[in-house]
């Protein structure tokens, strides 16, 4: 067997280290002195951009969900987390979520839903926090899915900017 | 024959048939809103423009008719423009309702926007308003705005449903359907009208906002309304009927069915009196055991009577598996011939369209057997008296009420030392039973019905029972059963404890001593086969999707086939 040859042979300097882990040090040094930039989560949080993809939210618009129940959002959802049941409703759009969930165990945070929403009632949320104890926790209904569009400008707008 | 080329292909004619005609028989497709094979040619969506060579402008194909010689294209750049143009026409005032509209998934219009439109609009006016949600009559909701005035409603009305109640008014881009002054659109076959509708304009009452059609699975089987026995479509999801349409079969029923069948059929399918597993009579309480409690007690109160002490009334409304399984148990086992079925007749309620006055499904099914109202001077008019007697002492109920037919039986039933009754729901004989046996209904087993005409058709499973499993028993999927786990809600709907009749009375009747070897209702169907002379050789496989037709002239002369 021939004897590999090594691409670059190390010279005397490197070959007994001591430098080499002097310059490491030095390095670690330099650092002690500069800027810190850990963000001690939880007590500070990290402010997202718009184009954060958080957990999907319905909009709420005058204290009523924007969503039709249309079904597109569960239709095109990759991993089936999206349960819609339609019913009528006497306002002029006919018919609303009577029953709307997700289940957060089976998002992926694609964004989807928000993506084929004709109705622009589904966004991406800047919320991360997903912490459940039980499994039926974990099963968003219209209580914690609902909110005022006011908290969505940003996302609303970012959606528009890029259709 | 003379001969039309359809896009570089010839096909033979019948003089006078339509270009359209010729096409649909061999499988061109033209794209068309207002002509339907069953009414009369209107002529007004012009969606169907071919273009013939030697003739000037473009031709509706519904009402051209075809000649020999005659050289059409249906893919020529002047067609597809032609159509492009008449899309777009139809969409400028066409809401952007999808969202919100039953239709969507199943729409002419959505179809043909995607695969002849534009894909944009250049309309950019105020759409036209009219009114939205308008009841027609006790099933029918109306869209004005989404209506393109086919007229295929108003033609339906008139020349199939022979209830002239619907009639465009206005014109123009105002026109609009209505029924005529204070009239309501009522007629029994109304809701054929939503299926006939290519667009959302008209949307079943009952079915309304349900569920997206995606999200269902669909079934082939046969309607347990009357003897006419109409093929239909059970469309379900999360083990739940919710609406049934009309599936084609041109010697049964058609394109059609009746709006009883349609609304009445399948509720008490999903409904909560279903019976839910078997139940004994204990201390004057019928209480819930398992199937082998259920079975062996049926066994062992059964060995306390013999021959005519028995008699048992079989079943229109359940499959001829069931009753045949049904009266080899009274022949074989229990050694009676004792057995009748209750007839369930509407005088009068019939007509030459659909409907049907004898209102089960499987009665000719029963007569083919040998089955009949009344057996040696036996039948509904003369049990009380032979239940008070005591010459008459078990009574072997299936699928049927007989009390709810005869309200005098009441106190005769009491009277009796046993009562078994098979039953889908609560009923007003189940409540007497000493020993009930939930019997599956016709959604959710296999089996044969044979209708009035001698169609013989198949019932397939639609929706699950506890002992069945969609994808293993191979019933139909959707995406929610074909993905869900026992963790979604969407997958965990309710499976009845219920079984088919033959299975249970099979399992009474082996553990009675008896031959009854089956595996499925197909082993007893070829059991019937080689019984019946009429049916003989036929499997489920020849019966296939359209059904089977007995001719039989004895049988016609004996009244059970018309
Ligand atoms: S983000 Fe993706 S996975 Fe989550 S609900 Fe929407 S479509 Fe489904
Ligand atoms: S796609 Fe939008 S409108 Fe449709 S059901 Fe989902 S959230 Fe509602
Ligand atoms: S309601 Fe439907 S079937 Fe009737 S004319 Fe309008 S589009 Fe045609
Ligand atoms: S005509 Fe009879 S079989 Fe047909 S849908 Fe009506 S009830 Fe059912």
């Amino acid at each position: 067997m021939a004897v590999k040859k090594r691409k670059k042979d190390l010279n005397f300097f490197e070959r007994i280290y001591i430098v080499e882990i002097l310059k490491g040090m030095m390095l670690t040094l330099k650092h002690l002195f500069k800027p810190k930039f850990t963000r001690q989560y939880p007590e500070e949080k990290y402010v997202q951009p718009p184009s954060y993809r958080g957990r999907p939210v319905l909009v709420m618009d005058n204290g009523k969900e924007r969503c039709v129940a249309c079904g597109l959002c569960s239709r095109v959802c990759p991993a089936l987390a999206i349960q819609v049941q339609a019913a009528e409703t006497e306002d002029e759009k006919e018919r609303y979520p009577e029953l709307f969930e997700i289940n957060m165990l089976r998002c992926i945070f694609c964004g989807f839903c928000e993506e084929v929403c004709p109705e622009e009632a589904i966004v991406m949320s800047k919320d991360y926090e997903l912490v459940f104890t039980k499994y039926e926790d974990a099963i968003f209904g219209k209580d914690k899915l609902l909110v005022p569009v006011e908290q969505l400008k940003d996302r609303l707008e970012f959606i528009r900017a890029h259709r | 024959m003379p001969k039309v080329t359809i896009d570089g292909i010839q096909y033979e004619f019948n003089p006078g048939e339509t270009i359209i005609e010729v096409a649909s028989r061999n499988g061109v497709e033209i794209p068309h809103y207002c002509w339907h094979p069953r009414l009369s040619v209107s002529g007004n969506c012009r969606m169907c423009l071919v273009e013939v060579e030697k003739m000037p402008k473009l031709v509706i194909a519904c009402a051209t008719q075809a000649m020999d010689g005659m050289v059409v294209h249906t893919k020529s750049e002047k067609a597809v423009k032609g159509r492009e143009h008449v899309m777009e026409f139809l969409l400028i005032n066409h809401p952007l309702d999808c969202p919100i509209c039953d239709e969507a998934g199943e729409c002419a219009l959505q179809d043909y926007a995607y695969r002849y439109g534009t894909g944009y609009s250049r309309f950019i006016e105020e759409k036209n308003h009219k009114p939205k949600r308008v009841k027609l009559g006790p099933y029918v909701m109306f869209d004005a705005e989404r209506c393109i005035s086919c007229s295929r409603c108003i033609r339906f009305s008139k020349e199939i449903a022979k209830a002239d109640q619907l009639t465009f008014v206005q014109r123009g881009d105002r026109v609009t359907i209505e029924t005529f002054p204070g009239k309501e659109f009522d007629n029994p076959y109304s809701l054929n009208v939503v299926d006939i509708c290519p667009v959302g304009a008209l949307t079943n009452i009952d079915f309304r906002f349900k569920a997206r059609v995606w999200e269902m699975s669909a079934t082939k089987s046969i309607c347990p309304g009357c003897a006419r026995g109409c093929n239909i479509d059970i469309w379900v999801r999360n083990n739940e009927i919710l609406r049934l349409t009309p599936r084609f079969n041109e010697k049964v029923n058609d394109y059609w069915m009746c709006d009883h069948g349609r609304i009445n059929c399948f509720k008490f399918v999903n409904a909560d009196d279903r019976i839910d597993g078997p139940f004994v009579k204990k201390e004057s309480q019928l209480v819930l055991v398992n199937w082998d409690e259920a079975v062996s007690r049926a066994v062992s109160e059964l060995k306390r009577f013999k021959g005519n002490e028995f008699a048992v009334i079989a079943s229109p409304f359940a499959t001829l598996e069931d009753n045949y399984a049904l009266l080899k148990f009274s022949k074989q086992i229990l050694k009676t011939n004792n057995i009748f079925f209750i007839p369930h007749i509407k005088p009068g309620d019939q007509d030459d369209i659909l409907i049907r006055e004898d209102k089960t499904p499987n009665s000719t099914g029963l007569r083919l057997l040998g089955i009949d109202v009344s057996k040696n001077d036996l039948s509904l008019e003369t049990l009380d008296e032979k239940i008070n007697s005591k010459s008459i002492k078990c009574l072997i109920v299936v699928e049927d009420d007989p009390i709810a037919v005869k309200p005098e039986l009441k106190n005769a039933i009491q009277n009796l030392d046993l009562l078994i009754v098979f039953a889908t729901n609560k009923n007003k004989t189940t409540q007497y039973a000493d020993i009930l046996f939930p019997a599956a209904t016709y959604a959710e087993k296999n089996g044969v019905f044979v209708n009035f005409q001698g169609f013989v058709q198949r019932i397939r499973p639609a929706v699950a029972t506890i002992d069945v499993d969609r994808s293993l028993d191979g019933l139909a999927q959707s995406r929610w059963d074909k993905f869900g786990t026992e963790f979604d809600k969407w997958a965990r709907g309710r499976k009845v404890n219920a079984r088919s009749d033959w299975k249970i009375i099979s399992q009474i009747a082996n553990a009675l001593g008896g031959k009854f070897d089956y595996d499925t209702s197909e082993d007893v169907f070829i059991e019937i086969t080689q019984n019946v002379k009429e049916l003989a050789n036929l499997d489920y496989e020849t019966i296939g999707e359209l059904g089977y037709q007995i001719k039989s002239s004895k049988l016609i002369e004996e009244k059970i086939l018309v």
